[in-house]
């Protein structure tokens, strides 16, 4: 999923590096990632994924790393197989 | 009494009110000569209203964003560009108070900033990044413990008149636009080399004049965290805010001046109700409606001050940014509505009903980050966020 997330990232984000470059902790917002590519963003994950992010997630914080993003989808598609 | 004693007596309305005083007597000749509004920020200064928001154990009196805010309000009903500039400083000070407590430097200018009732300043946009302050070109160049910054800034607002500026720039010189950092530099570290002249329809006396910045400083002047944090967190709001309670209260002495009229009126012809009457009461009825929306603003605020999870929320980043597009665009009806029943008396410059200041300083409102720009920003978070139909949430 991280790899689905990394290319998600690279179509979307708008980083001014690569994000091959990025450890999954590293800071999207210190690579560039702009708050307009953060929506765009998260549309592509939730297209992506069939997810719909909740409000508690629509936050500066959720898609400040790829692990948080990744956690955030793993959340949500876990909630789904669980239901 | 001791000057603490003094002071905690002395509600902040009505110290902000003493400043209004002064304010108004000198708010036709500051838009008219186009100056700085010396006598109104002096009297700021008397008051001791600069470090109001500071906390108590830095020499400050720890006010909340709603005294603050009425403060704004108070000060708006006398003179626009006075209260445009005590809202400015006030913003800063909220990015100073939320982020900069965890550092030595910035604890030592909170208090010299009560001590010595100094005004800060704000250099956030920039010639070249098409408004959005949100993106910077000049990058801050940090060698060592020192640093060194230079920013071709189109607007810093009454930059030759304060003590210190706040300023935006990329982290470092190969970081990309959006990451940035904000610098507190001293007016003995800067020059300012002057490119445009603030000559402008209203909000004339904030003087915000086109600079060429220049600063060197040591480098703990950075604030420790990002300025994407800072906006979040307290700017954004503070903004919208304090200055909705500014333009809320230059529409509410329009709104006075036209009741006064109405009165008038109606006095000259008992038993008659004056046509204008009837406008007054739909603007009484706008007006409420602004006041309304700040306030609730305002609690939400309080409420959600203590956590960064809402503040950092796109919900909230929507509902405040809303906010400043409805009361920047209300507030002109409001003001303009008052023209129609005060009519040539409000027109005219120079009678007790005169409504142009108001009127060219409402004008301000919705192009100060322009609506344009807001809406399109709200727009992009509106296509991922949930819609909350609840009245009471």
């Amino acid at each position: 999923m991280t790899v689905t997330v990394r290319d998600l990232i690279a179509k979307h984000g708008g980083l001014s590096v690569s994000v091959a470059n990025l450890a999954d902790d590293a800071d999207l917002y210190a690579a560039g990632l702009s708050s307009f590519a953060s929506v765009q963003l998260m549309l592509a994950i939730e297209e992506t994924f069939d997810i719909e992010f909740p409000d508690r997630m629509l936050n500066r914080r959720s898609f400040q790393s790829i692990a948080a993003i990744s956690a955030c989808v793993d959340e949500l598609t876990s909630d789904r197989k669980a239901a | 009494m001791n000057a603490v004693g003094y002071f905690t007596k002395n509600r902040l309305a009505e110290r902000a009110k003493r400043v209004a005083a002064v304010a108004a007597t000198f708010a036709d000749a500051v838009d008219a000569e186009n100056r700085f509004p010396k006598e109104a920020v002096e009297a700021m200064k008397l008051e001791r209203l600069m470090g109001v928001m500071v906390p108590v154990e830095l020499g400050g009196e720890g006010a909340s964003t709603a005294e603050i805010a009425d403060a704004c309000s108070i000060l708006g009903q006398s003179c626009g560009a006075s209260a445009m500039i005590f809202a400015m400083h006030q913003i800063k000070m909220s990015s100073l108070v939320e982020h900069g407590a965890g550092s030595d430097w910035h604890r030592a200018l909170m208090r010299r900033i009560c001590a010595e009732q100094l005004l800060m300043g704000s250099a956030t946009t920039e010639a070249g990044i098409g408004g959005n302050m949100r993106n910077s070109i000049c990058a801050i160049e940090v060698e060592g413990d020192r640093f060194r910054l230079e920013k071709n800034a189109t607007v810093i607002s009454y930059a030759l008149e304060c003590d210190g500026i706040m300023v935006t720039s990329r982290a470092h010189r190969d970081a990309p636009s959006g990451d940035q950092v904000m610098t507190v530099v001293m007016k003995d570290q800067y020059t300012l080399e002057k490119t445009h002249t603030w000559d402008t329809l209203g909000m004339r006396g904030t003087r915000s004049d086109g600079f060429v910045f220049r600063s060197e400083g040591a480098a703990e002047q950075i604030l420790p965290v990002p300025f994407a944090e800072i906006a979040a967190q307290s700017m954004l709001a503070h903004a919208h805010i304090l200055w909705g309670a500014l333009w809320y209260g230059i529409a509410a002495d329009a709104v006075n001046r036209a009741h006064a009229f109405v009165r008038g009126e109606a006095r000259r012809n008992p038993g008659v109700t004056p046509p204008g009457a009837v406008h007054l009461a739909e603007a009484m009825a706008e007006l409420q409606m602004v006041k309304s929306a700040l306030l609730v603003a305002i609690d939400r605020y309080e409420e959600a001050k203590a956590n960064p999870e809402i503040l950092g929320a796109i919900n909230y980043a929507v509902d405040i940014n809303l906010l400043k597009v409805a009361i920047s665009t209300k507030i002109l009806e409001v003001v303009d509505k008052a023209l129609l029943i005060t009519g040539i008396n409000g027109y005219k410059n120079g009678t007790p009903f005169s409504l142009g200041r108001h009127l060219r300083d409402a004008h301000s409102a919705r192009l100060m980050i322009s609506n344009d720009r807001v809406l399109m920003n709200t727009a992009s978070l509106i296509t991922v966020m949930k819609q909350d139909a609840s009245l009471l949430g």
